[in-house]
């Protein structure tokens, strides 16, 4: 329970950054929210096999983070802890499809381990573009930004009070099992009654805790729309942002940018 | 709503699982009282007060604020007029910064940008919590965050303060300039406390809870010279009111020892 606490405080800490100044950070969200959603729509929408061409695709992240001044390395660790998760979900493919893809010499490497990779790569790339969005912008400002762009308000609150109440169930959480932990003087565990007695508290503190924040809330005036802070507005700045990244990964998506270099170079010399 | 009267007919409140929290309390307050609500551990202080802004909705009586009854309609303004304090800071802190949560209330008021910054740095000044602005709210210590939360109430300019145990958990001297804070604001002032001489020193009237009923409603000094209520509602005179507790003398208050003493304190 305490390592979840430390990876929500973590998710807290990515929303903290949000309050650095850059030139990214002052850009309007609905162009960032634009550009994360062009790029992950290109990066999904590769065939299965799909694989070397998706390399092209790290500049994105790559750039954002030198820009925005993020610790590359935080980011890094946050994707890693979806790692586990991807497996889950693409170790079976090298099991169940085992014809021969390439041949690297004597090596021969089937399709199930190719698509592996290749959900792996795409992974990585979209939830590290989730988590550059939320870092550069704030998980508030993407929600409203969202709002702004044409999604019904109830959603746009609604996912804003979903992860309000991540913190709240991890606090919760939290508190809860450093007292059992307290009260069980060392001997490990006091078996598994009081655990999922402790799992039923659990919910019904959060939901109790959650409603009163909820309480708080609509005690100061919330009336379902949140309000950023950082007024900004959709500019030229904006409009070269957004024209210049989506008509990068547009192009990259139909034409295979290692290929393309190939041509070129083969070009050039011949 | 420029009387800012509070009135409070016959409150019940029944919690889901059946505990009568409030059997049946009746009070009037009118604008620019300040009124201390005290009662043993249990007594229903919290389940009042939230009833004061809507929190919790009657399960008998009414409740009128400025001549308005509360009611779903009326609410959002009545929400506006009653500025309230929470128990627990940790229910009323939700944002990611200091700063963005004492401006979360001012921004949904409508007010803009540059009134929100000056608003906010005020009152973060007014409960010396300006050091604090870009801090995470879950890494503040429960006193910060007691002052924090206060400070988002004030940022609303509230016509009536309701406060629950506002000085729980402050060191003395954030509960001096918290007591001095709140002798200063001049509308109604509405708080529960176990901290008795706080509510000697800023109440002119005090209502005593004892098992959801209304035991006692009246000036503080009668209340508080009053033993047979006080054991009866588990509680005691205030320290100030109490004998010496080096000579047995008299109340700190009333000015003359009874004879010199021989040993040195003050007696102020
Ligand atoms: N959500 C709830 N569900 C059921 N019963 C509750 C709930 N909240 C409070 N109670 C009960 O209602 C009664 C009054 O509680 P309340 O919180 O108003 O007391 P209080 O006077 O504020 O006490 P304290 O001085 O300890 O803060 C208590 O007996 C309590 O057990
Ligand atoms: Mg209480």
């Amino acid at each position: 329970m305490a390592s979840i606490n430390k990876a929500v405080l973590d998710l807290k800490r990515l929303d903290l950054l949000a309050n650095n100044d850059s030139g990214i950070h002052r850009l309007d969200a609905r162009a960032k929210v634009l550009v994360t959603c062009v790029f992950i729509l290109c990066v999904v929408s590769y065939d299965r096999y799909e694989l070397a061409a998706l390399f092209p695709f790290f500049i994105f992240p790559a750039v954002l983070i030198a820009l925005a001044d993020l610790p590359p390395l935080f980011i890094a660790k946050k994707i890693a802890l979806l790692c586990p998760f991807v497996l889950v979900v693409g170790i079976f493919n090298p099991l169940f499809d085992r014809e021969v893809l390439v041949n690297l010499g004597p090596l021969a490497i089937s399709g199930g381990w190719i698509s592996f990779a290749s959900i792996l790569v795409r992974s990585i790339l979209t939830v590290g573009a989730a988590f550059i969005l939320v870092g550069v912008t704030g998980f508030t400002a993407v929600c409203q930004a969202l709002e702004r762009l044409g999604m019904p308000q109830v959603f746009a609150v609604q996912l804003l009070f979903l992860y309000r109440y991540i913190f709240v169930l991890s606090e919760e959480g939290s508190r809860a099992s450093r007292a059992r932990e307290l009260r069980s003087c060392g001997k490990k565990g006091l078996g598994i009654r009081s655990f999922s007695s402790l799992i039923g508290h659990l919910l019904l503190r959060t939901w109790q805790r959650a409603e009163r924040i909820h309480m708080a809330m609509l005690a100061r005036g919330f009336t379902g729309r949140f309000h950023a802070y950082r007024q900004s507005s959709f500019g030229k700045k904006e409009l070269l942002f957004v024209l210049g990244w989506s008509t990068l990964f547009i192009l990259l998506r139909f034409n295979n940018a290692s290929q393309l270099l190939g041509t070129v170079v083969t070009g050039i010399f011949s | 709503m420029s009387h800012h009267i509070v009135e409070v007919k016959n409150l019940q409140h029944i919690y889901s699982d059946g505990t009568a929290a409030l059997k049946d309390v009746s009070f009037i307050i009118t604008h620019g009282e300040s009124v201390g609500i005290i009662g043993a551990n249990g007594a229903g202080k919290s389940t009042l007060l939230q009833h004061l802004n809507g929190s919790l909705e009657p399960t008998g009586g009414s409740i009128h604020i400025g001549h308005t009854p509360l009611s779903k309609g009326t609410l959002p303004d009545i929400r506006r007029t009653v500025g309230m304090v929470f128990q627990d800071p940790d229910d009323q802190l939700f944002m990611p910064t200091v700063f963005d949560d004492v401006a979360f209330g001012p921004l949904n008021l409508g007010y803009s940008p540059a009134d929100v910054e000056q608003r906010v740095s005020e009152v973060l000044e007014l409960v010396s919590a300006g050091h604090l602005r870009d801090k995470p709210p879950y890494h503040l210590s429960g006193g910060e965050k007691k002052r924090v939360a206060i400070a988002t109430v004030l940022s609303m300019s509230p016509d009536i303060l309701v406060m629950d145990e506002p000085t729980n958990g402050l060191d003395p001297f954030a509960r001096r300039q918290l007591m001095a804070l709140m002798r200063d604001f001049e509308h109604t002032r509405i708080f529960t406390s176990h901290d008795l001489d706080m509510v000697m020193e800023l109440c002119d009237r005090v209502i005593v809870l004892h098992e959801g009923e209304v035991r006692a409603d009246g000036p503080a000094e009668d209340i508080f010279s009053n033993d047979k209520l006080l054991a009866e509602c588990r509680l005691e005179k205030p320290l100030s009111m109490q004998g010496c507790p080096v000579c047995g003398g008299g109340p700190a208050r009333a000015p003359k020892p009874r004879s010199p003493h021989h040993h040195h304190h003050p007696h102020s």
